[in-house]
């Protein structure tokens, strides 16, 4: 379709990513997608898009964009001081830009990945039924790499008319983005921990170490000692805890390996990763035991807000 | 199972299947007990796969030190690993890897203590009483015996994979 935006300054790490190809596992490759499925949705509703559509998913530092048509975007997630033409704009909201307007990305405030969405959906490579870019198989997005300068972005279809601008998520409807607890269901290899390694994965802080990408964070904290024979492969969801011969535990991320042998000892529940998807290198976090009908609820309540956005 | 609309994908491991399920329609324990029924029925046997034969260049970095391990000869490694017809028992891990197994147990060895940071694309590999292949550069914890020049991901093609679950491979010792 239309050209509507250029790329000035593309930011440290950022990508065109949906809601994945959750279809793939079964090939080996990953779900993968946007880190953040809520603050993603968000963006996209709150632009009058189909919560599928691809976004930007922006990490640690956001891009410069020049439109070259008028369009209307939304940036959601983390909390960055959000400039149009050097004027500040709210997140989570609607935003009109005209031709020639410049949006900046200013400095972070708080949360790890930043999602703009544009009306009418963001055109990329699709690959294996998702438009989420996948960097070891250098498919999907942006012929499957990070965005660069000079790149231009075009909408998907046309926008819905008129492009209303304005629509706003309210902070009380968002996740608890600072509030990093990670509630989690046990795993079905709690039992290989010991009744200490167990208090101390409910109890104790962890902390994001500097290996952490979209694949999945490894936690510094208490070693974890695990006890049993060797497993046989599985397959594997985001948000399971495992914890390899060492100890430490990794926390599965969007990009995560399909399969792998390593004990699961916990599960973070859906409504909970939106806050992980935020979290850098260095934050503090404690996993805090839900049973699994308290996930479900949590999960509504998300989607209750959600709702909020599609009721006008 | 896949056919059910509150399901989305259904992985089959070794010893277990995955289901990865949407929670607004079904609950876990209803969904439990139709797999539950589903595995009493006990389906007759899958036709057998499709066999791939895959040359491998038996030149492998770790060749010799299995060997010594084993107390075998490095011939006598390559003439126990190209010997059974493997089946493919799981995709996963990275994009194209197939588990294969079961390795005959003369060749049975623990993982390395220390894996390799990155393992090339094509390298044949044992572990426990498992094989396999890296299909593309990444870390890894096998023993590398051998390469092969056959791709194992194929990114354009749906699936990405030439091997898929249930399918047979022989290996055969190549020159090149």
């Amino acid at each position: 379709m239309t050209t509507v935006l250029r790329v000035i300054e593309p930011g440290l790490f950022t990508t065109v990513q949906d809601l994945g190809r959750p279809q793939a596992i079964a090939a080996g490759v990953p779900s993968g997608g946007v880190m953040d499925r809520f603050a993603h949705r968000a963006a996209n509703l709150v632009v009058g898009n189909a919560e599928a559509d691809a976004t930007l998913e922006c990490t640690l530092t956001g891009p410069h964009l020049v439109a070259e048509h008028s369009c209307l975007v939304a940036i959601t997630g983390a909390d960055f001081d959000l400039r149009v033409n050097g004027q500040v704009v709210p997140t989570w909201t609607g935003i009109f830009l005209g031709q020639g307007d410049h949006l900046t990305f200013g400095a972070r405030r708080a949360g790890g990945r930043a999602y703009v969405a544009l009306a009418g959906g963001i055109e990329a490579d699709r690959w294996l039924g998702s438009a989420s870019t996948y960097l070891l198989a250098a498919r999907g997005g942006v012929h499957g790499r990070t965005l660069k300068a000079g790149d231009q972005i075009s909408t998907a279809r046309e926008a819905a008319r008129p492009m209303v601008s304005g629509h706003h998520l309210v902070e009380r409807s968002r996740p608890e983005y600072a509030d990093h607890t990670l509630f989690a269901i046990a795993g079905p290899h709690v039992k290989r921990l010991d009744p200490e390694g167990r208090g101390a994965l409910f109890g104790a802080a962890f902390k994001v170490s500097r290996e952490a990408d979209r694949m999945g964070y490894r936690l510094d904290g208490p070693r974890l000692a695990t006890s049993g024979a060797e497993l046989l492969s599985f397959g594997l969801a985001a948000g399971a805890v495992q914890v390899p011969q060492g100890g430490q535990p990794i926390l599965l991320m969007a990009d995560h390996q399909t399969a792998g042998g390593y004990p699961v000892v916990a599960t973070v529940v859906s409504a909970s990763m939106p806050v992980a998807a935020q979290m850098i290198p260095g934050d503090e976090l404690h996993f805090k035991e839900v049973t699994l009908e308290r996930a479900r609820l949590m999960r509504l309540s998300l989607a209750a807000a959600l709702d909020t956005l599609r009721r006008r | 199972m896949k056919k059910r609309r509150d399901v989305r994908q259904a992985v089959a491991g070794y010893t277990g299947v995955t289901v990865h399920f949407d929670p607004d329609q079904t609950t876990p324990d209803a969904l439990g007990a139709a797999i539950k029924r589903l595995a009493a029925k006990r389906p007759p046997m899958a036709e057998p796969g499709r066999l791939h034969r895959i040359p491998v260049v038996y030149e492998g970095p770790d060749l010799e030190e299995v060997a010594a391990r084993l107390k075998l000869s490095p011939e006598q490694i390559v003439e126990i690993h190209s010997t059974p017809i493997y089946r493919v028992f799981l995709l996963g891990f990275v994009p194209g890897w197939a588990y294969l197994g079961p390795l005959p147990e003369e060749l049975e060895l623990p993982r390395r203590h220390v894996p390799r940071t990155q393992v090339p694309a094509g390298s044949v590999a044992i572990a426990g009483r498992q094989t396999g292949i890296y299909p593309l550069p990444t870390p890894g914890g096998w023993h590398l015996i051998g390469r092969t020049s056959v791709k194992l991901f194929l990114p354009d093609s749906d699936p990405p994979s030439l091997f898929r679950a249930g399918d047979r491979v022989k290996f055969f010792a190549s020159k090149s």
